[in-house]
């Protein structure tokens, strides 16, 4: 084997958002050796975007809230596909772990009593989520940087892993580069964290940035793991539409939280004009109970505003087909009206969204406070992911473990907002405590070498790929990443068919072919180029499995629409989830497993709270 | 489309110079649109960093036609693209390479200041009770983004090069929301006197005027520690009161 630099870690995590950080301080509990590697500096992942706030059945602001609301209102969310464990540890588990933030200095917003403030998001019954203003995502990452800076954490800034080390059956660490120079690097390890976050980069309209590409998912795919449910995407309803450079950036849901309305060209509040059934109890059938809702009127009941992700974003795309979108191809989303309901309504506005009041200012002209937003979806989040054990969050290779975005079960086929931050900080202490128990319990495996070697010339082929190489056909790394986008915008969208899929698959398998000859210029010095083209197989492995989940499929459910198929239950299929897996021929497998059957106590649950 | 010229800095350590680059612009765009659109198009192995893209992560960080700006919240209409965009990296900290430096020193710094230590907790169940007016300054000093923006414009570390002996803006601001917060009970006084530096700051100024989450960095973080500082080492009264006390 040629040299390398090597690391030694008892647990090493990939990836510094909210799971890995807390993932990693929860294994550096004891006395263990952790590693933490992220391709970007400290501090700078997804989850500094999160806007609206943490869920978590605090009972601050309703005491009527419990673990056993939040259960049931995330397997509602979910369309009952999600896994029935994660979500009963999730809601019970968070209200400790929001609480833990506070003793690591993050400041929530108050109540009046003193206690954490608890705001009104969509699919919640009670008003749950802890929040800072409108940047909730920054005060918890920085809450976990400044902590985790404490415990002899070593961090790898600028490193991203290319490939899983599996030493027999068994996970033994990664291999990767650093950005700055471009050298090699081994992390050694008896237990590996996988918290790389989502997949948006597959898409051309997307709330996330470059770092974005399905890593966790695909090194945890080529190492042997399982990939469940992937067809579930989440457009996120309200993204920027205009101007067309910031498209796809977020617009909090807790604009709609504070009394934001959606209305089309006609004026219309059209989300009253749809309400799905398992809501219709819950969902307000006027104007005015929404508003009160919204305003904390415990028994009004929530504004169709506040209804799931997955049904705010089709209505928005019905009203823009249909020919009632606003000018840039989006509707309108409405704050500034509120100020026909309180006083100071422009002042109320900029304390309450803060963010979202420079965001339109600076790049858009736009004064939230005096006129309406346009917006429109937006990729945002992956609901599919990683198949880990509920309770350790180990998947099925011995010793990887993963969390947050790209671990799945939890939100089945549709994400209530809020639920992320607090799925990372559940997860990602579940996944760091029992990592470490696998480091303690089992000793370190010796490297397979002649495996890195083969890796590590795989990572050098975009550079020793001819220039044009010989048939015209030749693309760069940027033009492949582009063309993938398009197509999955286009045909793994919200919109979807047997047709599309099928054309996804063909086009997905033809960019590979491209990706493999992908040529990359300059040397290995911080080049976006070649990072760039090295990052084109985990998004094309994503897009696959996106694309073969929504094929297999055969129905519209949570966060998946077959315009083919718009019933939400195959006949006789019954409530499944989408497994994938590598065959041993390398090719991409799917099955269904049916669901289980929910325990006795929390099917009474979800009885009791309709 | 209209064309505009962006006289990007291109090169690492061994030598480095301003390249111009002729590109498409169009409504709305910001600066880091344009060095995204060369990269793709024209120089693929340009070296950027970003990531949030909407002014909330504080990755993109440059000096825009001199001035320290976040790319991704500099609109090209505010600019003059008569002549050509010059985009260059943070000139207070060392180059990597084209349009990233290294900003590792400020990572170090954060580690060696003494962290959050809250008091027992208030209730039962280990939380606290805060005012919202007690904590609504904190939390102004709580939206940094860690651009370090502020840093690269203080002349402190930017001419006189004291990163031994000055913590520079960001961290002073990380101070304040560490002394002020209602339920810490360390002390940082006397590491902010002594291996801080906060003498040094002269108060121009500067930092606040390039924040980008628009922190009053001078005014409500380094003034106030400076009194306190002033008051905890400085005052006669104190400082008698210490003699003998000991």
């Amino acid at each position: 084997m040629a040299s390398y630099e090597t690391h030694e870690y008892d647990v090493l995590i990939i990836g510094a958002g909210g799971a890995g950080l807390r993932a990693a301080i929860e294994a550096a509990v004891g006395d263990l050796k952790v590693g933490l590697v992220c391709k970007s500096l400290l501090g700078k992942a997804h989850t500094v975007m999160a806007e609206g706030g943490v869920a978590a059945a605090l009972a601050n602001v309703d005491e009527r809230d419990s673990w056993r609301v939040h259960f049931a209102d995330t397997m509602r969310g979910g369309q009952y596909l999600s896994n029935a464990r994660m979500a009963e540890l999730h809601a019970q588990e968070s209200p400790d772990r929001v609480r833990e933030l506070e003793a690591w200095g993050a400041l929530f917003d108050r109540t009046q009593e003193g206690g954490i403030l608890q705001r009104n998001f969509g699919g919640h019954q009670y008003p749950r989520l802890a929040h800072v203003g409108d940047r909730t995502g920054l005060e918890m990452i920085r809450a976990l940087q400044d902590h985790g800076i404490h415990q002899g954490i070593e961090v790898h800034m600028e490193n991203t892993v290319v490939s899983l080390l599996k030493t027999g059956d068994r996970v033994s660490g990664a291999f990767g580069y650093e950005r700055e120079k471009g050298r090699f690097k081994i992390f050694a390890a008896k237990a590996v964290v996988l918290a790389t976050g989502g997949v948006g980069k597959a898409y051309q309209i997307t709330s996330n940035s470059w770092e974005y590409t399905g890593d966790g998912h695909s090194l945890a795919y080529h190492a042997g793991a399982e990939l469940i449910d992937m067809e579930f995407v989440q457009f996120h309803p309200t993204g920027m539409v205009w101007p067309p450079s910031v498209r796809g950036i977020l617009v909090t849901e807790g604009v709609r939280g504070e009394g934001g309305i959606l209305t089309n060209s006609e004026g219309r509040r059209f989300m009253f004009d749809d309400i799905p059934e398992l809501y219709v109890n819950q969902t307000a059938d006027n104007p005015e109970e929404g508003w009160l809702y919204t305003q904390g009127d415990r028994e009004a009941r929530r504004p169709p505003e506040l209804l799931t992700r997955d049904h705010v974003a089709r209505c928005i795309v019905r009203e823009v087909q249909e020919g009632r979108g606003s000018p840039h191809g989006g509707v309108f989303l409405d704050i500034a009206w509120i100020k026909e309901k309180i006083p100071n309504a422009p002042e109320h506005i900029r304390r309450k969204l803060p963010s979202m009041y420079h965001q339109f200012k600076e790049l858009a002209d736009i004064d939230i406070t005096q006129e309406p937003m346009e917006v429109g979806p937006t990729t945002h989040y992956i609901m599919g992911g990683i198949r880990v054990d509920a309770d350790s969050q180990m998947t099925a290779v011995p010793g990887l473990f993963a969390a947050g975005e790209c671990a799945a079960g939890l939100h089945g086929a549709n994400r209530l907002g809020g639920n992320s931050l607090s799925d990372l900080l559940v997860f990602g202490k579940r996944a760091g405590e029992y990592a470490a128990q696998f480091a303690v319990e089992n000793e370190a495996v010796p490297l397979d070498t002649a495996e890195i070697d083969t890796i590590a010339g795989h990572t050098l082929k975009p550079f020793e790929n001819p220039s044009n190489a010989g048939n015209g056909e030749q693309l760069g790394p940027y033009d492949i990443q582009a063309q993938l986008q398009e197509k999955m915008q286009e045909l793994v969208g919200i919109a979807r068919s047997q047709e599309s899929l099928t054309q996804a698959l063909a086009e997905i398998q033809d960019l590979r072919e491209k990706a493999e000859i992908v040529h990359a210029i300059g040397n290995r010095e911080y080049n976006a180029g070649w990072h760039t083209a090295l990052d084109l197989d985990c998004l094309l492995t994503v897009s696959e499995a996106i694309a073969l989940a929504a094929l297999e499929r055969r129905a519209s459910i949570g966060a998946h629409s077959r315009d083919d198929h718009p019933e939400k239950e195959e006949p006789g299929a019954g409530k499944y989830n989408t497994i994938i897996k590598k065959t041993d021929d390398g090719t991409m497998e799917i099955y269904r497993q049916p669901v289980d059957e929910l325990r006795a106590d929390l099917q009474e649950i979800i009885d009791e709270m309709g | 489309m209209a064309k505009a010229t962006f006289r990007i800095w291109r090169g690492n350590t061994d030598g480095a110079q301003f390249v111009d680059y002729d590109t498409e612009v169009s409504e709305g765009m910001v600066v880091l649109d344009a060095v995204h659109r060369i990269q793709a198009e024209q120089a693929n192995d340009m070296a950027v960093r970003w990531n949030c893209k909407a002014g909330k992560c504080g990755s993109c960080s440059a000096e825009v036609n001199g001035q320290p700006k976040l790319m991704c919240m500099t609109r090209l209409n505010d600019l003059p693209l008569d002549e050509p965009v010059t985009v260059e990296p943070m000139r207070a900290f060392p180059l990597i390479k084209d349009l990233v430096t290294d900003v590792s020193w400020n990572f170090k710094v954060k580690e060696k200041m003494k962290p959050f230590t809250p008091r027992p907790p208030d209730a039962e169940d280990g939380t606290w009770r805060m005012e919202q007016e007690d904590i609504d300054h904190i939390q102004e000093f709580r939206k940094c983004i860690e651009c370090f923006l502020c840093q690269d414009v203080c002349h402190v570390l930017r001419e006189h090069d004291l990163h031994d002996e000055f913590i520079g803006p960001r961290f002073f601001v990380y101070a304040a929301s560490l002394e002020m917060h209602p339920i810490d009970t360390e002390n940082r006084l006397e590491e902010l006197k002594d291996s801080d530096g906060i003498g040094y700051c002269n108060i121009t100024k500067c930092c606040t005027k390039v924040c980008p989450e628009h922190i009053t960095i001078t005014d409500n973080a380094i003034i106030p520690l400076k009194e306190r500082v002033v008051d905890e080492f400085y005052d006669p009264i104190k400082k008698l009161f210490r003699v003998f006390n000991r």
